[in-house]
């Protein structure tokens, strides 16, 4: 049997507006394997992103208790969290969010300097990711240079540049047509089976979710099985 | 790529923003300190202790108001006085040039009231052997490229000669230092028998008595004793330190000074605005990049001194080139107007640490507010932001 490597336990979140309180998520309980690549979908507003920024540590769930490798990583500092973020987590967006002023190369070795690397190993690190992508010769690039596709492979390259055990996609293939959406998912589906990263995937895109292994769908908040039409 | 390009990145994130405000904070610090410099050579932030001790006794009325010559015996008579001897007014220029101090003096008496003029022997000797001869300070013999040995014509706006003329003509015959810029540094001395034997009108006056106390006698009571001698006399006197009339001179300057603290105040306010209006633009550009950063793992804390880094760099590298051209301004100043500023132009250590206080209060003053807000949201908050 996989080895389990990130357990949500009635995990709940809701916002407080003014006198209102929002309940995004209710009740979620959930396991991931380590090597599982797990699509989620689900309407808007269901809580997709929200859930997914629990698991990432950029949020806190109002109840319940989420554990990455055993670790409740819930009740943790923000310091605390930043760093173990830096560790186990790459994020990536549908609309890539990379710093305009960087080069490709640079917004790849970000999250490189929040570690003890020197220099030259830094550059070595970047140089990897940057080729696994497909994309060494566009490192001096800015990301305005950079088509979509190729601005997402820069913001892949950078989740994977400290080489995380776990790979966050909030909606990765949502700005992009149908031919780089596929290059990008098979991007990730190289770093799944070839690298052994554990993915979970927003996804609105049924084609995007065929990828996964196991696809959960989210309704008004709460996680149920994957209806016959995308299974 | 370090910490270190990310910030340098940032600050060039739209050049030409940068190149403007950088351009503004050159202009600011360079007038900050060509003004600090003619503010302090205005108010005469340094008084010699030489000049608190020396006495001058001017004419009860006012300064340009003559005394007779005997006076001079009658002050040295009085118990307390160790020294005594005077100066006048001549108002004199060199061709075109505004006027500067000259003053007839009786060489020997004058050099000894006043130690801090340092002339070499030879110069001292030359001058004393020369009826015609003057001495003049270093900083206006620089300005009008004077040498020993050169003839110089003085136009007195006061004093014509018995042959009806107004241009005295006076050879120098030494270029003295004061040592700590005091109140002859920018003077020119002439012999008074001279100047008194070859004058139309007024024979037998002086402008005022310097005077030095022996010690045995509080300096009050010096003064109180030099005025009541002359008491009930036609031409009554009134005695005060060199330093206080030094002050009172420069009083009426002391409304530039005023002036150029307004100016200089209204200036450093608008920099602050124009700079905190970028700083706080450009930290508002990159709220979004801040959710990123985090994202990533950055701290909150490690954002906040990378943008007040930034901030730094974007005042402080300009604001010290600023202040050294500006020093530079003055020297250049000070050396082509030796006369007008005889002590010399420059910015003491106060207005340094000035400066430098000013720049840190306008980058961080434009930096931490809008940095404080924007670290304040979470994560979340920072990447909901377009
Ligand atoms: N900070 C917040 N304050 C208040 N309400 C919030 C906040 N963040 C999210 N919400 C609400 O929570 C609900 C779920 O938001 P979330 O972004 O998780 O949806 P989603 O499933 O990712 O939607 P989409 O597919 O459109 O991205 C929405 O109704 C949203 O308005
Ligand atoms: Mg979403």
């Amino acid at each position: 049997m996989a080895e389990q490597l990130i357990r949500l336990t009635g995990v709940g979140k809701s916002y407080r507006k003014g006198r209102e309180v929002v309940r995004v998520l209710d009740g979620i309980s959930l396991e991931i394997n380590k090597g599982d690549f797990v699509g989620l979908m689900g309407p808007s507003g269901s809580g997709k992103t929200t859930l997914l920024n629990l698991l990432g540590g950029l949020d806190k769930p109002t109840e319940g208790v989420v554990e990455v490798d055993g670790r409740a990583i819930s009740a943790l500092s923000p310091g605390a969290l930043a760093k173990w973020r830096s560790g186990n987590i790459g994020f990536v967006f549908q609309f890539y969010n990379l710093l305009p002023v960087l080069t490709a190369a640079r917004n790849v070795a970000l999250p490189l300097l929040l570690t003890s690397l020197p220099a030259s190993r830094r550059k070595q690190h970047v140089n990897t990711a940057l080729r696994l992508v497909g994309l060494a010769e566009r490192a001096s690039h800015y990301p305005r240079e950079l088509s979509g596709g190729q601005e997402q492979r820069v913001a892949i390259a950078r989740a994977i540049v400290s080489d995380p055990p776990i790979l966050l996609c909030d909606e990765p293939t949502g700005d992009l047509d149908r031919a780089t959406a596929d290059e990008i998912m098979a991007l990730l589906q190289q770093l799944n089976r070839d690298y052994g990263k554990t993915i979970v995937m927003v996804t609105h895109d049924p084609r995007a979710a065929s990828f996964a292994h196991r696809v959960l769908h989210l309704d008004k908040g709460e996680l149920g099985a994957a209806p016959e039409a995308t299974r | 790529m370090n910490r270190f390009t990310l910030v340098w990145r940032n600050l060039w994130r739209k050049p030409i923003r940068t190149v403007f405000t950088m351009l503004a904070v050159l202009v600011v610090f360079f007038l900050f300190t060509v003004l600090e410099g003619l503010r302090g050579a205005l108010t005469l932030s340094d008084i010699s202790d030489e000049s608190q001790e020396r006495l001058l006794t001017s004419h009860k009325l006012s300064l340009v108001m003559l005394l007779p010559v005997a006076y001079q015996s009658r002050i040295a008579r009085l118990s307390g006085v160790e020294a005594v001897s005077h100066a006048s007014w001549f108002a004199g220029r060199y061709q075109d040039n505004p006027e500067f101090a000259q003053y007839p003096v009786v060489a020997e008496e004058y050099l000894a009231l006043n130690p801090e003029i340092r002339l070499s022997d030879a110069h001292r000797q030359a001058w004393l052997e020369n009826r015609g001869g003057a001495i003049v300070g270093r900083p206006v013999a620089t300005q009008y490229g004077w040498q020993v040995g050169d003839r110089v014509p003085i136009r007195s706006s006061i004093w014509t000669r018995a042959n009806g003329s107004n241009v005295w003509e006076f050879e120098i015959e030494g270029i003295f230092d004061d040592i700590d810029g005091g109140v002859n540094a920018g003077v020119m001395l002439l012999h008074y028998d001279y100047f008194d034997e070859a004058r139309a009108f007024s024979n037998g006056t002086v402008g005022w008595y310097v005077s030095k106390g022996d010690g045995s006698l509080p300096l009050e009571d010096l003064m109180a004793a030099i005025d009541a001698e002359f008491e009930n006399s036609p031409t009554e006197t009134k005695t005060n330190t060199e330093a206080a009339f030094a002050k009172e001179y420069a009083q009426q300057f002391g409304n530039i000074g005023l002036i150029v603290t307004l100016i200089l105040t209204a200036v450093v306010f608008m920099i602050l605005l124009v700079t905190g209006h970028t700083m706080a633009q450009s930290v508002r550009e990159r709220i979004h990049e801040m959710g990123v950063l985090k994202t990533l793992g950055f701290t909150s804390g490690s954002i906040f001194r990378l943008t007040v880094l930034e901030g730094l760099l974007l005042v402080l590298p300009v604001g010290i080139l600023a202040m050294a051209l500006g020093w530079g301004g003055l020297a250049f100043l000070s050396g082509a107007l030796g006369a007008l500023f005889p002590a010399g132009l420059g910015i003491g250590t106060r207005s340094v640490l000035m400066g430098l206080a000013l720049m840190l209060a306008i980058s961080l003053g434009s930096v931490l507010p809008p940095v404080i807000r924007a670290l304040r949201l979470d994560i979340i908050a920072l990447l909901r932001t377009a």
